[in-house]
């Protein structure tokens, strides 16, 4: 096994007592001494502090030196309106395949004179090669800068108190700001239905920077054990669970992230690959979906847990691609990739160690999210 | 007599009945417990069977019977306050059962053996 990378913020989180493990040839935090639970609440209450370094910082630049030319040529590999995306703003995309499978999700922001993409730990090599693929633009891989995490309710004063601009931003919106002499690439999201900041800081800094906001004491560092809760409560999908290669972007439920502009008849329509299997479905409505589920007792069902149509016999639907408890639900909550027609309040069933479980069917997100828009 | 297996159970010896819980080193490896499922109580249990089942926010886990014998009781307290484990694991029982004949817990590890093996 090739060994792990660490990131520059390794040290702190062992000085910090965080539980390191391997995750996407990372070592990292999967929790703190103060556990999943209470990581989780704390930053549903107060700010969560999370190191996501081991994701990919990648820039795009076309020769002309403008983001719109290259979101032009980004926009043949991603289904989204990246032309249309303002200076100063970020939006939500999907890599596809030829087969209308989802390659991996990305975050892509317009900086001006380039774009700035945010890709998946595991998926970073794939979509690096990806990238140099394309056409007339420039792939320049960012690893001398480390990426946190700033979320909760909190995160904004927090966060405003080292580096004032950031009170102004809006939800999805990316901006450069100095802190201390560094230069911060910072917007204003997410991954976990908070407010709250996702900040590129250079690696020398990193620690320095994590220990100032760690220094509010409305601030704990959070590691993945409750990065997975909080996502799954916000109904937010996770790449290699509820989307892969085999996995449409209309079965995924993330068909809002293809806009008019580039579905059938829309000014850019398609022109990225799986367009022929993915717009028709959009068009026509996929024929399965994923969709929230509660179980009604307090046993959680987990990925891989089967889902059937009925109490005794009938058909497998589905299978659970996330699943575990919500602290802030408080009882089990799930996601699963079932036959489309069904909705909220629905009752399906969970074939748990044997035995079948009444479970409801719930509308996305289990928690209400509280962005700055 | 109080032992310890290598499943981090503890076993609690009362006259002809064993009490079974698991050790607070167990409780910090699986974290905040949500749910735990017992066995029924008359039900005859062979020694490796999964009887209990606990799930963790991080994942699920079984405790195993660490003797055969007949379940005789069990802690209804936890299907309610399931972080009870967390708080006390020591406190915090499962079940007792009647060992089958022959079945005894000398064999089981000691305090010091136990400690020596979590390190």
């Amino acid at each position: 096994m090739a060994e792990l990378k660490r990131t520059p913020l390794y040290d702190l989180h062992v000085s910090l007592g965080g539980k390191m493990v391997p995750f996407a040839g990372w070592e990292m935090p999967v929790q703190f001494p103060m556990g999943v639970m209470g990581e989780h609440l704390h930053t549903r209450g107060k700010a969560g502090l999370f190191d996501v370094s081991h994701m990919g910082q990648v820039i795009l630049r076309a020769p002309s030196g403008k983001a719109a030319d290259a979101a032009q040529v980004l926009e043949t590999a991603v289904p989204a309106n990246i032309v249309g995306l303002g200076e100063g703003r970020q939006r939500y995309g999907l890599f596809t395949n030829e087969q209308g499978g989802i390659l991996d999700d990305l975050m892509i922001a317009n900086r001006g004179d380039h774009l700035f993409l945010v890709v998946n730990a595991a998926c970073a090599d794939q979509d690096i090669a990806l990238l140099r693929k394309l056409d007339g633009v420039s792939v320049e891989p960012i690893t001398d800068r480390a990426l946190l995490a700033l979320q909760g309710p909190e995160a904004v004063r927090v966060l405003s108190a080292l580096i004032p601009a950031v009170a102004e931003m809006k939800f999805m919106d990316v901006a450069v700001l100095d802190w201390d002499g560094a230069e911060m690439w910072v917007s204003r999201s997410g991954y976990t239905g908070e407010d709250g900041f996702e900040i590129s800081v250079p690696a020398d800094r990193a620690e320095a920077f994590a220990k100032a906001l760690l220094a509010d004491e409305a601030v704990a560092p959070i590691g993945l054990g409750a990065r997975d809760s909080l996502r799954l409560e916000a109904g937010m999908p996770l790449y290699g669970h509820d989307m892969d290669a085999d996995v449409t972007p209309g079965a995924a439920a993330l068909g809002w992230s293809i806009p008019k502009i580039r579905r059938t008849g829309g000014e850019r329509e398609g022109g990225f690959p799986g367009a022929d299997v993915i717009l028709p479905e959009l068009a026509e409505g996929a024929a399965s979906k994923r969709i929230g589920l509660r179980p009604e007792g307090r046993a959680p069902i987990r990925e891989g847990v089967a889902i059937y149509d009925a109490a005794e016999g009938g058909a497998q639907i589905g299978t659970v691609c996330s699943g575990g408890f919500g602290p802030s639900v408080g009882g089990p909550v799930a996601m699963a990739i079932l036959p489309s027609g069904l909705s909220d309040g629905d009752t399906v069933y969970a074939e748990l160690r044997g035995k079948r479980v009444p479970v409801k069917v719930s509308d996305l997100p289990f928690i209400k999210p509280d962005y700055k828009r | 007599m109080l032992k310890y297996t290598e499943d981090h159970e503890w076993l609690k010896q009362d006259g002809d009945e064993v009490t079974v819980g698991i050790t607070a080193h167990a409780s910090e490896q699986l974290g905040d417990v949500v749910f735990v499922e017992l066995p029924e109580i008359g039900r005859e249990v062979e020694k490796g069977e999964e009887i209990v089942v606990i799930e963790s926010v991080k994942a699920a886990s079984d405790i195993v019977a660490p003797i055969s014998g007949e379940i005789v009781a069990v802690n209804d307290d936890l299907a309610d306050n399931p972080g009870a484990v967390n708080d006390d694991a020591m406190a915090a029982w499962f079940f007792r059962i009647k060992p089958a004949a022959g079945e005894a817990i000398d064999g089981f590890m000691d305090e010091a053996a136990y400690k020596e093996l979590i390190g």
